[in-house]
């Protein structure tokens, strides 16, 4: 029998991730609670009915990125317990299939909650309601900067699940790390977002999202084997 | 004789006197020799060390990023200690370029912090990045792994510097002044002998402790190493959790 390629090992332990997800259901349901209950804190906290412009675009991206947080922080845990990572090393199977698969993994997470949280933000903060262009267009924003965070969060996930202090590591070390993305996702949707009608989305920012995403990408895939030795 | 000690401690007197002179010379030169400027006065003159500070604990992060590289293709813990060491130091010099930088700000905008700032806010995420490589460390028990992480860690954060500045810097207007732009500068002649002192010595000092770290480090590894020879094995003192890479096997 011949060792199976590294996009079919992928696939299969992105088709494990999904299963344990679909029957224990814990990253995304926590990742969707957290975002509505952060949408409240909000309400209360700029005690604001409605927000709009560079105040929308920024509580969605803090609530994005601080839920996004509670998946990286579990994105390994179940496999470094349970066995999954020694289980990994003994497959004949280049080690990038295990970056990979966390990270689609991690991507269609971020994708799920978002299908339901910003939905949930229109409805609950939002003041202007944007367009079929519009949605569109946020869709695209939100896709690259998932990318990054995706990429970047398989990265510090896996160094974090291998320290004492696993939660504190993943926040330390992802927050400063997404802050680009942070940057110019927030950048971008806030013209989007505005009162006065959703204006142009400025083109240097999806540019900078593609950049940091390929640039991360490259890196994860350069260094991820050195995070799974043992 | 052990070789490596001898390795780090040799020149380190010359190398410090060096620092000395000529650090002293830049700050002398930039107090009494380069004009005032004409815009801010004399509060212009940190500008002698903010800048010098800045771009030496780049550049020493740039440097522990490297040897982190070299120590993933080694393994040579070596290696390991040059990144750890380049990288905390780094974080002392960079605390500084903030401490300055904001002290400047007050000086010339008024303000203690300026956001619309993007040279001092991409800093302050340099600092608070590279401010978590300690505890990473330290929260990683088995030393091979340590420093196996920390050095993954180090060429991340050593790849994102770049990055974040160019999007902290696209998302303000410039007014950070472009002190070193790409025709070679703007700084008048006398200005600039006095900058390029500063920043050559600022360059050696961070040479000198890193030299010196470097130099204690072996050397108390030695000691460690000899007292254990000393001692039977099972008198030999237990070794506490640690953040700095070791060289010998525990």
């Amino acid at each position: 029998m011949s060792a199976p390629s590294t996009l079919g090992a992928a696939r299969a332990v992105f088709a494990k991730e999904l299963l344990l997800e679909r029957r224990a259901p814990q990253t995304l349901i926590a990742m969707t609670l957290f975002s509505a209950t952060t949408y409240v804190v909000f309400h209360f906290a700029l005690n604001r009915d409605s927000v709009a412009g560079n105040l929308a675009s920024g509580v969605l991206w803090v609530t994005i990125t601080l839920a996004s947080l509670l998946g990286i922080g579990r994105l390994f845990v179940s496999d470094r317990d349970e066995g999954g990572l020694e289980a990994f090393l003994l497959a004949p199977v280049d080690r990038s299939a295990l970056l990979l698969a966390k990270a689609a993994a991690l991507l269609s997470f971020l994708i799920a909650l978002e299908l339901v949280a910003v939905p949930l933000f229109a409805l609950l903060l939002l003041g202007p309601t944007p367009s079929v262009g519009t949605w569109l267009r946020l869709a695209l924003i939100l896709l690259l900067a998932d990318a990054g965070i995706a990429v970047v969060g398989t990265l510090v996930g896996a160094i974090a699940v291998q320290t004492r202090a696993r939660d504190l590591i993943t926040s330390l070390l992802a927050l400063p790390l997404l802050l680009p993305v942070v940057i110019g996702a927030a950048r971008s949707t806030a013209p989007l977002l505005s009162e006065l009608g959703a204006g142009t989305l400025p083109s240097r920012w999806p540019v900078v999202l593609g950049l940091y995403d390929l640039i991360f990408g490259l890196l994860a895939y350069a260094l991820f084997d050195y995070l799974v030795e043992d | 004789m052990p070789t490596s000690a001898k390795l780090y401690g040799t020149r380190l007197r010359g190398l410090a006197i060096a620092t000395f002179v000529i650090l002293t010379a830049g700050f002398a030169l930039a107090a009494f020799y380069a004009p005032i400027e004409a815009d801010q006065g004399f509060s212009q003159k940190i500008f002698y060390v903010h800048v010098p500070l800045a771009i030496v604990s780049l550049c020493g992060f740039i440097f522990g990023g490297i040897c982190a590289i070299q120590h993933l293709r080694t393994g040579d813990p070596r290696h390991d200690l040059r990144s750890y060491t380049a990288i905390h130091q780094s974080l002392i010099f960079c605390a500084g370029a903030l401490v300055t930088g904001s002290i400047w700000a007050k000086a010339a905008w008024g303000q203690w912090w300026v956001w619309d700032e993007p040279t001092l806010v991409s800093f302050l995420i340099v600092f608070l990045l590279y401010a978590t490589y300690q505890p990473l460390r330290f929260s990683i028990e088995d030393p091979e792994r340590q420093s196996r992480y920390a050095s993954v860690f180090a060429i991340v954060a050593g790849a994102f510097v770049p990055l974040n500045f160019a999007a902290v810097r696209l998302a303000n207007p410039l007014i950070h002044p472009r002190v070193l732009n790409s025709s070679g500068g703007s700084l008048p002649n006398d200005m600039r002998v006095a900058f390029y002192t500063c920043l050559v010595g600022m360059g050696l000092l961070f040479i000198t402790l890193w030299k010196y770290e470097m130099a204690s480090k072996h050397t108390r590894a030695q000691l460690r190493s000899l007292r254990r020879k000393l001692q039977s094995d099972d008198q030999a003192p237990v070794q506490g959790r640690s953040a700095a890479p070791r060289l010998t096997a525990p």
